[in-house]
């Protein structure tokens, strides 16, 4: 068995029919004379998918499960390759790992949908009801939360976590949905456009053992490094901000309600501190390459007096800056007298949690196709961004959703899954949510980057226009509530 | 893709070339918009004559229909080719039939809404129906007289594990399928199908009444017929003939006769003299623009038809006309 299926693969070039010939009964020899190709061998022994996934992250894998559980796709092969190894969590582990998103209700709806939500509500979690984000340069700042506090306004999960959870429930599907970990890709092979009718149509993927598995449509979902999108040659905007981003668990001074996002934009970049419990917090300090390498070598004592510094010090706040910003505010108020919301200052911080410090370099890229013939990009593949605004998951998750409803639909139209047309309408739709959102991350990434008084002045009235108009606030957590 | 579809709409405006139409039974060759007004007289004029058009010849292939499609074969498969418009019909007759087997059908297949069902395509061409109908679980059987077209739908399925099993192909005319039937009677059940789909064929045929009675053979009591198919009226001359054959080549040119197009009423009078009885009939229209059709009040141009065959008086028809039915092209 073994020798029939490595003999075709080695004389992939030659002889084709002579393959046919040896391998296959009499009756194949006919069928020579129609259709002669080794993929003729390959058809029969290469398993056919509805649907490869490549990448086993939150993204990808949350996108294996929403297409397993979807009734119209029941009866659909759906594949999944992960390269590492399964991430199962029996027991939680009792130290907060460093890497965590902030889920946006929107992407809690799909986590729920799927099933994943209960697992994730019964492990780990932290509802939080209120984000301040202010200045360094000014006293401006800007907060946003639901009417009365009563409702929550989003969710700090552990990455781990959402990933376990949605094995786990990728577990409890049928048959149809299969997950290969520890498969790393190693080639895929794009089809012919459909004017070649003797070629197999499908995309071939070929793993690092070997094996080749053959699919109607190939979603990437391999990061913001997607070999999917490299080998097509995919064009994508891409640039490094010189940035990298330190994070790590922080202990507090003292257990408090913490039930709030803090951001503070210090020009060398934003510090944030994440509720993760009553105790603790995740840090996401995104600041220049030589700072985030210098941070990373301070110890535990000096690291915690430059996080308290940063988000309390205002040494970086000119007179001029402090006049101006109270004119304005002033103004504001005579306007709209009633909006605006006291400052409050962020839990101080006491410790970090053991080995928890960790960098990682930022930079943006958007792909400018997110689709070919049989393929579909999402998650980080398709677009990356700043974790300023927390949205870099939520967007992925937005791409799951809408991508699962086409395909959904396109199956019970008898469509098939790698059909450009329902593919072009997912394009389409992601490509006009996502633009404007990493334009505006982008745009306000560069804003605060800064402390030349112009352009500080300029942030310090909008953010204090913008704090005391509530429905362009509401506006805006909707938009990113998606 | 709307680049494509833009430049075919202007080159289509201006190059109004001269060329022959392989029509079989054509007498007038229609020669650019700058005639219509003549084709039209000259229309009028051999209309007479024309009634012999449809005859009851009982032969309703038409050889030059056959050839015309064979020339095409190849290009089944091209979404953006002369056959673009006939897939993306695809989004209104699929559902179309779906949904109203759905209302019959009693058991419930998520993933699979038609399982269990025997569908037959008639003139399936290249298999552009069959699939989509196979691939939501029917057991689909398409017939076409074309050979080439057969062949490039069973290519095309080959490569696909669940089609291979679910849809089949067999290069014959319904008559041939009808008369097979009558041979095995006493495998009746087996040789019947739920459904009958014949989507942009009758406009292709000379003798409807074989037809519909090949149709009622091959049907179980109480199964469903669904046809699509052309309007004959002077606006579908105007859009489907001139619009869509000669300016803005939307379809090759003489792929339609107006002379066949058949109207609604006409095909339900048909239809319930030969024991269906129709259920619904529902307006389509094709915007060139977008190459997307949609479903309409007006019956005017295209239209989709649902008929079910009656239990009663199916036996009456079979006559001296029972051996002798029509395949179809489309």
């Amino acid at each position: 068995m073994h020798k029939l299926t490595k003999a075709p693969l080695a004389l992939n070039g030659l002889g084709r029919c002579f393959i046919t010939e040896k391998h296959l009964s009499g009756v194949n020899i006919i069928r020579r004379g129609l259709v002669c190709s080794e993929n003729t061998i390959d058809s029969n022994k290469t398993e056919v998918y509805d649907v490869i996934i490549s990448g086993g992250g939150m993204v990808g894998s949350a996108m294996a499960c929403s297409l397993g559980m979807d009734p119209n796709l029941s009866e659909k092969k759906i594949l999944l390759l992960e390269a590492g190894h399964k991430k199962v969590m029996d027991r939680l582990p009792d130290t907060y790992s460093t890497r965590v998103s902030s889920i946006s209700p929107g992407s809690a709806t799909l986590l729920s949908g799927i099933g994943a939500w209960e697992h994730i509500t019964r492990m780990r979690y932290k509802p939080y009801k209120r984000m301040q984000v202010w200045d360094a340069c000014s006293d401006a700042l800007i907060t946003f939360d639901k009417e009365d506090l009563l409702d929550e306004m989003a969710y700090i999960v552990e990455n781990d976590i959402v990933v376990a959870a949605i094995t786990r429930q990728l577990d409890t599907l049928p048959e149809n949905v299969q997950v290969k970990y520890k498969s790393k890709v190693v080639k895929y092979t794009w089809p012919m456009p459909h004017h070649a009718a003797e070629s197999i149509p499908w995309v071939k993927v070929t793993l690092a053992n070997g094996e080749t598995l053959q699919t109607k449509l190939l979603i990437g979902a391999d990061g913001p490094n997607s070999m999917v999108r490299q080998k097509l040659g995919i064009p994508t905007v891409k640039w490094n901000y010189d940035q990298s981003a330190v994070v790590a668990v922080l202990h507090l001074s003292e257990p408090t309600e913490n039930n709030v996002a803090w951001q503070r934009f210090l020009p060398t970049g934003p510090i944030a501190m994440l509720p993760l419990s009553d105790t603790e917090s995740s840090l996401v300090w995104s600041t220049g390459h030589h700072l985030a390498e210098e941070l990373l070598e301070l110890d535990e004592e000096s690291f915690v007096d430059a996080v308290n510094s940063a988000f309390w010090s205002n040494e970086n706040q000119s007179d001029l800056i402090e006049t101006a910003g109270a004119l304005f505010r002033g103004a504001l108020s005579a306007i709209m007298p009633s909006e605006g919301s006291p400052r409050q200052l962020p839990p101080s911080v006491a410790g970090i949690g053991p080995k928890s410090r960790v960098m990682f370099p930022l930079g943006i890229g958007h792909a400018s196709e997110y689709i070919r013939h049989r393929v579909a990009l999402i998650g980080d593949a398709a677009h990356r961004v700043h974790p300023l605004a927390g949205q870099g998951a939520n967007l992925g998750f937005g791409d799951v959703a809408c991508l699962t409803q086409l395909l959904s639909q396109a199956a019970f139209n008898g469509k098939d899954l790698g059909a450009i047309q329902h593919l072009l309408e997912y394009e389409t739709e992601r490509q006009r949510h996502n633009l404007p959102m990493m334009t505006v991350i982008d745009l306000m990434k560069r804003l605060y980057s800064t402390n030349a008084a112009p352009v500080v002045l300029l942030r310090t009235f909008g953010l204090q226009a913008t704090n005391m108009l509530p429905t362009l606030k509401e506006q805006i957590m909707a938009y990113a509530s998606k | 893709m709307y680049s494509n579809k833009f430049g075919r709409l202007l080159f289509g405006l201006r190059g109004l070339k001269v060329s022959p139409v392989s029509g079989a039974i054509q007498r007038s060759e229609v020669r650019g918009f700058s005639s219509g007004a003549a084709v039209w007289r000259q229309r009028r004029a051999a209309c007479a004559e024309m009634q012999q058009t449809r005859s009851a010849s009982h032969t309703t292939v038409d050889p030059g229909e056959v050839k015309r499609f064979q020339l095409m074969a190849n290009k089944w498969w091209d979404e953006e080719g002369d056959f673009a418009a006939l897939h993306a019909m695809n989004d209104l007759r699929v559902p179309f039939v779906r949904d109203n087997l759905l209302n019959v059908q009693r058991e419930r297949h998520p993933g699979q809404p038609l399982a269990g069902l025997r569908i037959l395509d008639v003139g399936c061409g290249g298999g552009l129906l069959t699939e989509p109908l196979g691939r939501l679980g029917a057991t689909v059987l398409g017939i076409d007289p074309v050979e080439d077209s057969i062949r490039i739908a069973q290519l095309h399925s080959s490569h696909d594990p669940d089609l291979r099993d679910r849809v089949s192909y067999r290069a014959c005319t319904l008559e041939e399928l009808s008369g097979d039937g009558e041979a095995k009677q006493e495998e009746q059940t087996e040789t019947q199908f739920d459904a009958i789909v014949a989507s942009e064929v009758v406009e292709h045929l000379a003798d409807l009444e074989t037809f519909a009675i090949c149709c009622s053979h091959v049907l179980k009591p109480g199964g469903s017929l669904f046809i699509t198919t052309i309007n004959k009226t002077n606006l579908s001359y105007a859009l489907a003939i001139v619009a869509a054959e000669q300016l803005l080549r939307i379809v090759p040119r003489g792929t339609h006769d107006w002379e066949k197009f058949v109207s609604p009423v006409e095909l339900e009078r048909l239809l319930e003299s030969n024991g269906f009885l129709v259920q619904s009939v529902q307006g389509m229209l094709y915007n060139p623009l977008s190459g997307a059709w949609s479903w309409t009040n007006t019956t005017a141009i295209n239209y989709a038809l649902h008929a079910v065959k009656q239990d009663v008086g199916a036996e009456d028809r079979n006559g001296p006309d029972g051996d002798q039915c029509e395949p179809t092209h489309s």
